[in-house]
């Protein structure tokens, strides 16, 4: 077995782990450097400047909104997500009517159904599911207000992402639209593997279906749930809500800032105004608040694991 | 919802011997309690779950719909149906807004890509989950670690080192590219499969003199069939739904891919407010992903949810 052994892996491993060593981790230790120096990105000279970037970061009010709007991503949004996901994955699998001879507690009819149709929106690209919505939240001729207008609501015209108190929210709206039906499969298949007798003694002591879903369903399901929101949340803080925010909002950023977020604030810095080393410093930024986000969720959601 | 509930055994008992069909439950008196409170909450559950549907699907209908619409009612009235069918939209969107460059743009990046990431993926996984040498450990995290980190911290440097290769909007770059970013998935989701294929048949065809790259390719790809299956559905809707990476590393208007060609024609107001076009070309991108979702149904849920539970 030795002969050739280690050419073999030499030869297998050096094309993928160059590549992947040039086009990603190359990249990611190149911007922590040049988060310390001037560099614009524009011209191949620069010099360091030691933490002047991190200063100027600190008083940037642009930045301190983009870092509130990434948190409400990063902690909001999965919580809006994965309850509405957890209700309705709930229902798909616990909801349906008892039938006489089977089991305790059953799935409703067309579960598959539901399950395939709410995932539809997870396949489409963010960009095509942002202009989609970008269109229907027109305030003047879009879908949502001509529908209020047909139903009647004619007072009713919010200027929707126009409005910069309005315009985050619609935005994470849509994420959230475009998101629930993953977490409603995630957890469903988490459901079916929780055995029905741990139901059917619940429901011999009496228990209703809430007390059902907060005792048995939602701890056993604990560590699905919590990767799920780090999962969520790291997508978020990322490359999802950078489609959204830089397609659907003017600007892009929204009005007055209202939507901007640190991938965002990276992206146009960058490419836009060419400070390229401020960039990757608050990219550098972006970094803290992710891995911090992830071990927060992962330290408060410790608990005794579950066997069953 | 709790008193209800108190005489839960009876109908369990009872019921084990008979068929179960749903006509016969309205006949049963003794269960009457418990049938209302199931069919109640059946009701309520099915009430809530259409309604999500409908908030899922309409979206979508409503695009189609759009998309076959004069330019005038869009504005004037988004929700009635088409007075006629204007298939024009979509022939003039294939053509004059050049979806059709996109379409194939997209089509040659996906491609390569989704070949390069399927060959170079498999070779780091096999060699990560069947062999033991100095390193390996720190080569599967090294991987591993890509799957968590902000993608736009390394895009800045990225876009440079991309120029200095030479590679600057290029369909051969960007596959690269493609590829790189996708190798941390892919080599986590394979070596994991790779480990659970037996060992005994690959060393029988390594006894018999073959060597470990014939062995390699093959023995355990075709035994490897279902997890590159499902690893390769996962990654043609990753790089086919990919905006952030063409975005930066691919600025020039012929080499678009889909995503961006939509969004700059929606920039640019509809090329010359042909929203009808922009509509036709919209839909046109959705197709190929729901029909690839709608075929291969099974694999591609479960190779996205894995990527949720490492």
């Amino acid at each position: 077995m030795q002969h050739g052994k280690y050419r073999f892996i030499v030869g297998f491993l050096a094309l993928p782990l160059g590549l992947y060593a040039l086009f990603v981790v190359w990249p990611f230790i190149q911007s922590i450097y040049y988060s310390f120096t001037d560099w614009t990105g524009l011209s191949p000279e620069f010099k360091m400047v030691g933490l002047d970037n991190y200063r100027r970061m600190l008083d940037d009010d642009i930045f301190w909104k983009s870092l509130q709007h990434s948190l409400m991503f990063a902690v909001a949004l999965p919580l809006v997500t994965i309850s509405l996901a957890l209700f309705f994955a709930f229902m798909i699998n616990v909801g349906g009517r008892r039938r006489k001879g089977g089991p305790v507690i059953s799935g409703v009819r067309g579960s598959s159904f539901y399950k395939i149709v709410y995932f539809f929106p997870q396949v489409l690209s963010i960009a095509i599911v942002a202009l989609l919505f970008a269109f229907a939240y027109n305030p003047d001729s879009g879908a949502i207000n001509s529908f209020f207008r047909g139903v009647g609501l004619d007072g009713l015209q919010p200027l929707w992402l126009g409005d910069p108190d309005l315009a985050l929210w619609c935005v994470m709206a849509v994420l959230v639209w475009s998101t629930v039906g993953f977490f409603v499969v995630l957890f469903s298949a988490g459901m079916a593997s929780i055995p029905a007798d741990l139901y059917e003694a619940a429901l011999l002591d009496g228990a209703g279906r809430a007390a059902t879903f907060f005792r048995i369903t939602l701890p056993l399901l604990w560590d699905t749930v919590q990767s799920g929101w780090v999962y969520m949340g790291i997508l978020a803080l990322g490359a999802e809500s950078f489609a959204v925010v830089q397609i659907m909002t003017t600007g892009p950023g929204g009005p007055d800032y209202s939507t901007t977020v640190m991938v965002l604030y990276v992206y146009q810095k960058a490419f836009r105004d060419g400070q390229a080393a401020y960039a990757t410093t608050i990219g550098v930024a972006l970094l803290v608040v992710t891995l911090a986000f992830a071990a927060v969720v992962m330290r408060l959601g410790r608990r005794e694991r579950l066997e069953y | 919802m709790k008193t209800t509930e108190t005489p839960a055994p009876l109908p369990a008992e009872s019921g084990s011997a008979v068929p179960v069909t749903k006509v016969g439950l309205s006949t049963e008196k003794p269960a009457a309690e418990k049938k209302t409170e199931g069919n109640v909450l059946n009701a309520f559950s099915h009430g809530i779950l259409v309604i999500w549907a409908i908030m899922v699907v309409l979206p979508l209908l409503w695009a189609v719909m759009t998309s076959f619409k004069g330019d005038g009612s869009i504005f004037g009235s988004p929700w009635s149906l088409p007075d006629t069918l204007h298939f024009d939209n979509w022939s003039r969107a294939w053509t004059e807004a050049n979806m059709s460059d996109y379409f194939l743009n997209t089509v040659l990046v996906v491609g390569g890509s989704l070949i390069g990431t399927l060959v170079l993926g498999s070779m780091a996984a096999y060699v990560l989950a069947r062999f033991d040498f100095p390193g390996n450990r720190f080569i599967y995290f090294l991987f591993i670690g890509g799957m968590s980190f902000p993608i736009m911290l390394a895009l800045v440097p990225l876009f440079y080192v991309v120029n200095n290769m030479g590679l600057l909007n290029s369909i051969h770059g960007l596959i690269l590219v493609y590829i790189a970013y996708s190798l941390p998935f892919t080599v986590f989701f394979l070596t994991a499969f790779f480990r659970t294929l037996p060992t005994s048949v690959a060393e029988a065809a390594f006894v018999d003199g073959a060597s470990h790259s014939r062995t390699f390719f093959q023995i355990m790809v075709p035994m490897a069939k279902p997890g590159l299956i499902s690893v390769g559905i996962f990654n043609f809707l990753g790089q086919w739904n990919q905006y952030m990476l063409p975005t930066v590393l691919n600025t020039d208007p012929d080499k678009r891919v889909l995503t961006q060609g939509l969004v700059q024609l929606a920039v640019s107001q509809g090329y010359k407010g042909d929203w009808s076009g922009l509509f036709a070309g919209l839909v046109m991108a959705m197709l190929p992903v729901l029909a690839a979702y709608i075929v291969f149904q099974r694999q591609v849920v479960q190779g996205l949810t894995a990527g949720a539970l490492k």
